[in-house]
């Protein structure tokens, strides 16, 4: 069956079984496997991607399902080869990592949430982020990484970057 | 993991939908919370998948005057995120935060969460307590149910083979001194409760109550209302004396669930303790309602 997607602004068409996840379609048929298959079946949000700027499980989902979603990886972060963007930085300074497994799924539900609130509580990060799972940093340090995304992106005086698909 | 081979259709309107569950082991995947991990551990081995999160009509929250409908496919986010919701049926803008984590809202829909009938799921309880209804569409035509009529125990339903569930109708009470809230407990933020309760409040000039609806879930195996417990409350002006002697009597009756998360004891007084604790919230909100008025 064919699946017509757009990852990380790119159209791609992808051939494969109604039963593919979308997790497995990123990571085995495009590729990207910045996605992390971690449960597979939608507690511990390793797999997190981005569906119009909203953070999904991509383990609960089939590819089939996901035509006409602007999806966004975490491939699709950086702002350039080599760089990192501000809330990667961020995870990087305060270590809020350290196995690194859930990172990509931490950082892009961050990204979501500094989207959707500039300025979050440390409720607001906390609650965010309850829904992914981390079994290295007893999270202390991710919630510092947000806080210090959060204040690092109100002072770059620079446009917040849309996610691929949104805006013009 | 991987679910077993299956078909997928994405039908585009109910007549055609209808059609395509006639055949024999399809299921509706609407959100797929719920469905996926199934699929994935294999618990559920399903020949076709019918998708109808794209039906036209399906989706979408809708004012009525003494209600509000919302679409079976109607995301759980879009819900929490309503201002119709905030506004005529806050007992569900409160309960809805619980429902699984945000990403899982996301995807999840209110109907879904409905049709699932998971006995600590907390769409159904809001349901049978304010007395909603359930609307369904088949080949044969539509048909209403009572949430009360609809829930059979865990995971079981009254809609019939073939059938979709297609709205959600919420009663919205009228009155100037409404309060409402929700309580529940789980082992951890988000998880699934091991008891919950949501109370929903309406106050005279005196303080006085003129209706109370509330019900309990998690710790029993379908949503229920404390109805026993509302009849002693009526004319009450509900202090907390007056709150534990009516759920003292009506709590012992109801039947609790047994299984390995929690003993029946501890679900029978955590669903009583937070009753309490929702019935008082919701009186405390309903006064503050006047006085944001006066």
């Amino acid at each position: 069956m064919k699946a017509d997607l757009n990852v990380n602004g790119r159209a791609v068409s992808v051939e494969l079984e109604p039963r593919t996840t979308l997790l497995d379609c990123l990571r085995d048929h495009l590729g990207l496997t910045g996605t992390h298959a971690g449960c597979e079946h939608g507690i511990c949000g390793a797999c997190t991607v981005l569906l119009d700027g909203e953070p999904v499980r991509s383990c609960l989902m089939f590819a089939v399902q996901a035509d006409g979603y602007a999806i966004t990886t975490i491939e699709a972060v950086a702002p350039a080869p080599g760089e990192l963007s501000i809330v990667q930085d961020a995870f990087c300074e305060t270590h809020g990592l350290q196995c690194g497994y859930c990172t990509p799924g931490m950082i892009l539900t961050a990204e979501a949430l500094l989207r959707r609130i500039p300025d979050p509580t440390r409720a607001d990060i906390v609650n965010a982020i309850s829904a992914n799972i981390c079994r290295c940093t007893g999270y202390g340090q991710i919630v510092e990484a947000v806080a210090l995304a959060a204040k690092r992106l109100a002072g770059s005086n620079m446009p917040r970057a849309l996610p691929p698909g949104e805006g013009a | 993991m991987k679910p077993v081979p299956f078909d997928y259709v994405r039908p585009q309107s109910i007549a055609e939908a209808c059609a395509a569950l006639a055949r024999e082991d399809s299921v509706i995947i609407a959100g797929g919370q719920t469905l996926i991990p199934m699929l994935a551990m294999r618990l559920a081995r399903p020949a076709c998948l019918v998708d109808i999160a794209r039906i036209a009509g399906l989706a979408g929250i809708r004012e009525e005057d003494r209600a509000v409908v919302i679409g079976a496919t109607t995301r759980q986010t879009e819900a929490e995120y309503s201002d119709i919701v905030a506004r005529r049926v806050p007992l569900l803008a409160k309960a809805l935060p619980f429902v699984g984590h945000a990403p899982i809202r996301n995807r999840g829909t209110v109907g879904g969460s409905v049709a699932n009938a998971d006995p600590a799921a907390e769409i159904p309880l809001v349901l049978v307590t304010l007395a909603g209804t359930i609307l369904l569409r088949d080949a044969a035509g539509t048909r209403a149910i009572a949430a009360h009529d609809f829930f059979l125990g865990p995971m079981m339903t009254a809609i019939p083979t073939g059938a979709i569930l297609t709205a959600l109708r919420f009663p919205v009470w009228v009155g100037e001194r409404i309060g409402v809230a929700f309580h529940e407990i789980s082992t951890r933020q988000s998880d699934f409760a091991l008891a919950a309760a949501a109370a929903q409040v309406s106050l005279d000039a005196d303080g006085r109550c003129l209706a109370c609806a509330v019900g309990i879930g998690g710790a029993t195996p379908v949503p229920t209302r404390l109805d026993a417990a509302v009849e002693d409350l009526i004319g009450s002006t509900l202090t907390d004396d007056d709150i534990r002697a009516a759920l003292a009597a009506a709590i012992d009756t109801v039947e609790i669930m047994v299984d390995t998360h929690a003993s029946p004891d501890y679900r029978r007084r955590a669903a009583n303790a937070l009753a309490l604790r929702a019935i008082a919230q919701a009186r405390d909100a309903a006064g503050q309602v006047r006085q944001g008025r006066a």
